[in-house]
């Protein structure tokens, strides 16, 4: 659907290890400006670590990750800083501040690199409050929020300087199914609305064909597969079998996963 | 023989990695307090006040006590030696300057490193394992600039306020037993107790004071920011923080005190 768009996020034989364990190898893969793609892999196989070299939170030993044509690798500490801005990150745990109010929290990162005047600051952050559905919350402390509360608020926040790629890290963890499917919901959402890019990891399957455009199966460093949610559907690979009918005898080593997962 | 000087190596390479660090930590407060404001950048107003608040208005009570406490027994014990030689009226001089140049700093310092210290590494350090700063520097804001800085400044402008306050109460405790049970005149105490008390004494306490409160921030958020492994993690990083406080406190006071000593400046 989107191939006649831009590539908006080019990652180009990315390989990454930390303590000599060698963590991604060799991963190719581009990503369209507007669509949702979604990495999905089992614990452990390197999924969020491509997801902080793709927002430049750490660098790589080898390749490059590009973002409208310009090669974070390459960047300064200045220039890097300017281009996150352009960055929304949806966190795993939500990484609210807990010493600031909901308000505050989405109104940081406008107070921080704009000079909008407080007025207009507080129109911007109802206005994000009001496209994940938590208008009316402003003043609330986020250890009084339910977790997928939380998880909103840290979307409206992701969202608030107006980026053009928002990266979430595993959105539905830890949430029950209806917590899930609304934060599922508000992801596709969001993403047609402001046009935006999407980058979601998750392992969570109904998720995964939920809101994909496309999908990248990530197994043991190394990208298995890239396709429609129809084409990983019917994939003839194995791996890509077992991994999304979470059977328990197939190709992946169950013992070598747990232990990753530990 | 070849474990050993692996072992030694390790360990050098990790207290050179730690002492590096801290120094960039240092490096990196100074200059968001300094020139910070140039890059339209400055430590905000607000969590300013709000660190030196806590860290000094409320620290004022225990701060108080301690350095109280301190003075009478510091002003009994000599009085039990000062009595012999017939020099009990000594005994103000000896509180007031013994206050003032050493106990009230240090005391001062070591109850801070326990309650802020602790405070200021079990806070970020958490804010570290719950991603938070890692969402800080998403978000493209150092957190050098929005975390330590306004803590490494509010203790700094503090500690030495706190000191004063310690110096106060010390001297006061020693009045007490002075003029209560030693039945000095009130008048002749205060006459003694300022008398041999120079202004070298004073400024030499308090230049302890601040060299004090950069140990306790930076080594406070260093441990902070240097977290991991969860909860565990945060209660190791704080013990870690306070005791390595105490350490450097300690270290930084002798050196200090020699330098005035030897070089009498």
């Amino acid at each position: 659907m989107n191939e006649e768009y831009p590539i908006a996020i080019s990652v180009q034989n990315l390989t990454k290890s930390f303590n000599r364990r060698t963590i991604l190898e060799e991963v190719n893969l581009d990503i369209r400006r507007g669509e949702i793609f979604v990495i999905m892999g089992g614990s452990g196989c390197g999924k969020s670590t491509l997801l902080r070299l793709m927002t430049g939170a750490i660098k790589p030993d080898i390749g490059k990750v590009e973002f409208n044509n310009q090669d974070l690798t390459m960047l300064s500490e200045v220039e890097l800083e300017k281009v996150k801005r352009r960055f929304g990150m949806s966190f795993q745990s939500a990484a609210l501040l807990d010493f600031m109010s909901v308000e505050d929290n989405v109104s940081l990162p406008l107070r921080e690199h704009t000079r909008l005047g407080k007025k207009i600051i507080d129109i911007i952050v109802r206005m994000k409050l009001g496209l994940v559905g938590m208008q009316g919350f402003e003043k609330m402390m986020p250890n009084e929020l339910s977790g997928g509360m939380r998880k909103r608020v840290g979307l409206a926040r992701a969202i608030a300087m107006d980026p053009e790629v928002v990266f979430y890290d595993e959105p539905s963890a830890g949430l029950d199914p209806i917590a899930c499917a609304v934060v599922d919901q508000l992801i596709v959402d969001l993403s047609k609305k402001l046009l935006l890019t999407s980058v979601v990891v998750t392992h969570n399957m109904d998720s995964v064909f939920r809101i994909a455009d496309r999908i990248g199966m990530l197994y043991r460093g190394r990208l298995l597969e890239v396709g429609t949610p129809e084409q990983i559907k019917n994939s003839s690979n194995p791996v890509v079998q077992q991994f999304i009918q979470g059977k328990l005898s197939g190709p992946i080593d169950i013992r070598a996963h747990e232990d990753m997962a530990s | 023989m070849l474990k050993l000087f692996e072992k030694i190596g390790i360990a050098v390479k990790e207290w050179a990695t730690v002492s590096i660090g801290f120094m960039r930590l240092f490096a990196d407060a100074c200059y968001w307090i300094v020139f910070g404001p140039s890059r339209q950048k400055p430590v905000k107003r607000a969590p300013l006040f709000e660190q030196m608040v806590f860290m000094g208005t409320k620290s004022i009570v225990i701060v108080f006590f301690v350095c109280f406490f301190t003075g009478i027994v510091l002003a009994m014990q000599s009085a039990y030696q000062l009595e012999k030689m017939g020099g009990l009226i000594y005994v103000a001089s000896l509180v007031s300057i013994a206050i003032c140049r050493e106990l009230g700093p240090v005391l001062t310092a070591l109850v801070l490193a326990g309650r802020i210290g602790a405070a200021i590494t079990a806070e970020i350090g958490s804010m570290k394992v719950n991603e938070q700063i890692e969402a800080l520097e998403t978000m493209g804001i150092n957190p050098v600039r929005f975390l330590v800085a306004p803590k490494v400044l509010a203790l700094f402008l503090m500690l030495p306020c706190l000191t004063v306050v310690g110096d106060l109460a010390g001297i006061f405790g020693g009045y007490l037993v002075g003029v209560g049970d030693l039945k000095i005149n009130s008048y002749l105490y205060m006459q003694v107790a300022f008398k041999f008390l120079s202004l070298k004494d004073i400024y030499t306490g308090l230049s302890k004071a601040f060299v004090f409160s950069l140990i306790i921030s930076l080594v406070g958020t260093y441990q902070g920011l240097n977290t991991k492994g969860g909860a565990v993690g945060v209660g190791r990083a704080t013990t870690i923080s306070v005791v390595t406080s105490f350490i450097m406190i300690i270290i930084a006071d002798c050196l200090i005190t020699g330098i005035y000593y030897y070089w009498n400046v």
